[in-house]
């Protein structure tokens, strides 16, 4: 970890602003799945950073790329991948902008290297031949050019760069191959004078017609010179991908196997991330106990530990779990299952009016909406990707199972249903079907009336099965971890210092002990918050001590249990399964004797947890994924509305049927 | 005959598509133009979309897409 962020910081100062020399930026560009993030991370090794391009919402992977050993690296950005200049949707549109000097305080690329597939040479050409009419200087990257050796295919590279008028190059970015040859091409492309940019997009044109023509004439163009340099492969037998499908998209079997990658993926996030969880939790208060004996008490004290600390380790806790989903969503991204997942959900997310590439996106929201929402960027259609974020945070993600766990560890616990299953089991399961069914219905809403828009087209690639390699895959959790850990960390540590404010100020002025701990809660500014909004929250079965927690887990979900484990001093354990807080839970009384929290507390308590959006990061994220404060804001309020509304109804509804 | 009526792995050529959607660019940028052969792979197991294979790729598409695709039927039709 400490080799990476050292060569993360390293590569951090703009190669170009130090020493003055002049240093190359150079744009990596081609079709989605034609082998780009392969060759930009063998290009770049370690030397990568995330960062988002200027004023607008997309990160922007660049890395240095050591060109030759007598001057600086070049600067190369990754660009998302696009199909030709004519962008439809917002990945395209911001590598379009860039590839033709249109960013914004970026400046227009030196050269452009085209990743090209070679097992796909004619559309692939398409974006080639298009970039090469701009005027640019542009070398083209020939990948996948050992799938071309094996298979009975011939390429003539040096005759299609004559016929381009561009160097082509093959190249096997896994096995470095053909990496020097590229270093040398872009070195030689230097060497040409460049124009102003010509305009080739067909938006140019006056009508649909003209636009037909332009573009048919450009494959015309490809076509011929791939004739002349290429033996085409023979497309009427199915080749290895297709035989893969046969049993992937089956009639039957699809659907099985999606079912069943879907129950692995669950399982993993669900269970098998619950150990290096816990171990970060025991880590952070072990910390915390040694901050708490070595430092004398008072308030900084009281700021390090729950605040500093306790947000730190809230954030980090989260980490195996997003790391475990984004090992999985790298994988089957890389080996072509996703779109296959997205091919076989389609019919099922039309019926709501959605798009298959919403699958992907809603999946990932199990674990966390926040990566989720960052995942809609693929839908081209703004309305359909509004909607897709819209109903994102109802999926059940992992910052509600301790409130989950909490509350049937306190009321559910031990119950079975004839005889075998559990009742807990049960209720989560149940959550989480409501949570999908409530999204279904308000995609529906949403759909025909405030984002009505007619139905997308749904034309997508079945990128051919390949085998993922490690390294993508390392490279890609690397990457999103740390915009995960930047987005969501800043946010949840900010807010948690805050939330140990309310909870501090103003002081009660005695010495902390576990009494005097409660009646600071009492009386501080979130306590008084907390009586406030009693009246509301009291049909929904909740008093103000909940009111505390309510307020407190708008910052995070999960941040209720460590606010309830204050307001009913049981100490600093935020430990779920923690038997003290589930024995305060159970003995709390009114003032009249009965019991503050029920079973029907508890499930009203888990249905607010369900729909309500108490989660800063994701309202940071819809802030940044939509450039306005108008959805964020719509959202949370809709959300809650919604959350109130059913917990009423399960509080007041349980009671008239005589539940308590 | 448009592209969603035609059987499975029976090869068929382009010979237009319909200019009136948006999309219809999407689906030429991406080599659906006159001329480039088509193979209609498989059908989710909905129905809906299609697995179809152009030129050396694989696409899947709505069948309200593949009717703005016109196709011709190859004579040697058949590949099994």
């Amino acid at each position: 970890m400490s080799a990476i962020a050292k060569t993360l910081n390293h590569c951090s100062p703009d190669p170009s602003q130090v020493g003055g020399a002049h240093s190359l930026t150079i744009a990596l560009a081609g079709n989605p799945n034609a082998g780009k993030t392969s060759l930009f991370n063998s290009l770049t090794g370690l030397r990568q950073k995330v960062a988002n391009y200027p004023g607008v919402t997309v990160e922007s992977k660049s890395g240095l790329w050591p060109l030759a050993p007598q001057m600086p690296p070049a600067r190369v950005i990754d660009l998302p991948g696009l199909y030709s200049l004519d962008a439809t949707s917002l990945d395209e549109e911001i590598a379009r902008d860039i590839l033709l000097g249109r960013a914004a305080s970026l400046a227009t690329p030196d050269v452009i290297v085209v990743a090209v597939d070679a097992t796909n040479l004619v559309r692939n050409l398409y974006l080639a031949s298009q970039l090469i009419d701009t005027g640019q200087r542009v070398v083209i990257a020939l990948t996948m050019f050992d799938r071309v050796e094996r298979s009975k295919l011939i390429i003539d590279a040096k005759k299609l760069g004559e016929a381009l008028g561009v160097a082509v190059v093959p190249v096997v970015a896994k096995r470095r191959r053909g990496l020097a040859e590229l270093s040398q091409a872009v070195l030689a492309a230097m060497t040409q004078p460049v124009a102003a940019i010509r305009s080739v997009e067909l938006s140019q044109e006056p009508d649909q017609a003209s636009r037909h023509s332009k573009l048919i004439k450009r494959y015309a163009f490809i076509e011929r010179i791939v004739s002349d340099t290429a033996e085409s492969v023979d497309h009427e037998r199915p080749n290895f991908s297709e035989k893969i499908d046969r049993v992937v998209t089956h009639r039957i079997f699809g659907p099985v196997i999606l079912l069943l990658v879907m129950l692995l993926v669950f399982q993993t996030i669900f269970s098998w991330a619950n150990l290096p969880m816990s171990l970060i939790d025991q880590v952070f208060s072990a910390l915390a106990d040694s901050v708490r004996t070595h430092l004398p008490a008072g308030m900084l004290t009281d700021l390090l530990t729950d605040g500093v600390i306790a947000g730190v380790g809230g954030v980090l806790a989260f980490l195996p779990q997003i790391l475990m989903l984004f090992f999985f969503i790298s994988i089957l991204e890389d080996s072509g299952y996703m779109a296959r997942a997205a091919f076989l959900t389609d019919r099922i997310m039309r019926a709501v009016g959605l798009h298959g590439k919403a699958f992907v996106p809603l999946l990932s929201s199990f674990a966390c909406a926040v990566p989720g929402i960052m995942a809609t960027r693929t839908i081209e259609n703004p309305k359909d990707r509004i909607a897709t974020i819209m109903i994102a945070p109802f999926m059940s993600c992992s910052a509600r199972l301790p409130v989950y766990t909490l509350m049937i560890a306190a009321f559910f616990s031990g119950q079975k249903v004839l005889g075998v299953i559990s009742v807990g089991a049960l209720i989560i399961l149940g959550m989480y079907l409501l949570g999908i069914a409530v999204a279904v219905v308000v995609a529906w809403i949403m759909k025909r009336t405030i984002l009505k828009a007619p139905a997308p087209p749904f034309v997508m690639e079945l990128p051919a099965y390949r085998m993922p390699s490690l390294g993508n895959v390392a490279h890609s959790l690397f990457s999103r971890s740390t915009v995960f850990l930047k987005r969501a960390g800043t946010v949840i540590l900010a807010i948690s210092i805050l939330l140990w404010a309310l909870v501090a100020f103003p002081r009660a002025g005695s010495p902390p002990s576990q009494g005097s701990r409660a009646l600071q809660v009492q009386n501080s500014f979130a306590g008084r918050a907390g009586r406030l909004i009693e009246p509301a929250i009291r049909p929904l079965g909740f008093d103000w001590k909940i009111g505390i927690g309510l307020i407190s887990s708008f910052a995070a979900r999960e941040t209720i249990i460590s606010t309830l484990s204050i307001v009913y001093s049981v100490g600093d354990d935020s430990d779920t399964n923690s038997s003290s807080l589930v024995d305060a839970l159970k003995n709390a009384k009114r003032a009249d004797g009965s019991p503050v929290w029920t079973p029907l507390t508890g499930l009203s308590l888990m249905i607010f947890f369900l729909l309500a959006c108490q989660c800063m990061s994701t309202v940071a994220i819809v802030r940044r994924e939509t450039n306005s404060w108008r959805w964020p804001a719509f959202m949370v309020t809709y959300m809650l509305a919604l959350a109130y509304v059913a917990s009423f109804i399960t509080y007041q509804g349980g009671h008239l049927l005589g539940f308590s | 005959m448009t592209l969603d009526m035609v059987p499975k792995n029976v090869m068929a050529r382009v010979t237009s598509v319909a200019a009136t959607d948006a999309h219809s660019l999407r689906l030429m940028e991406m080599g659906v133009v006159p001329g480039a052969p088509v193979r209609v792979v498989k059908a989710a197991p909905l129905g809906d979309p299609i697995h179809v294979c152009v030129r050396d790729y694989h696409l899947a598409l709505r069948r309200a897409e593949a009717k703005s695709i016109t196709v011709t039927l190859h004579d040697s039709s058949d590949p099994d």
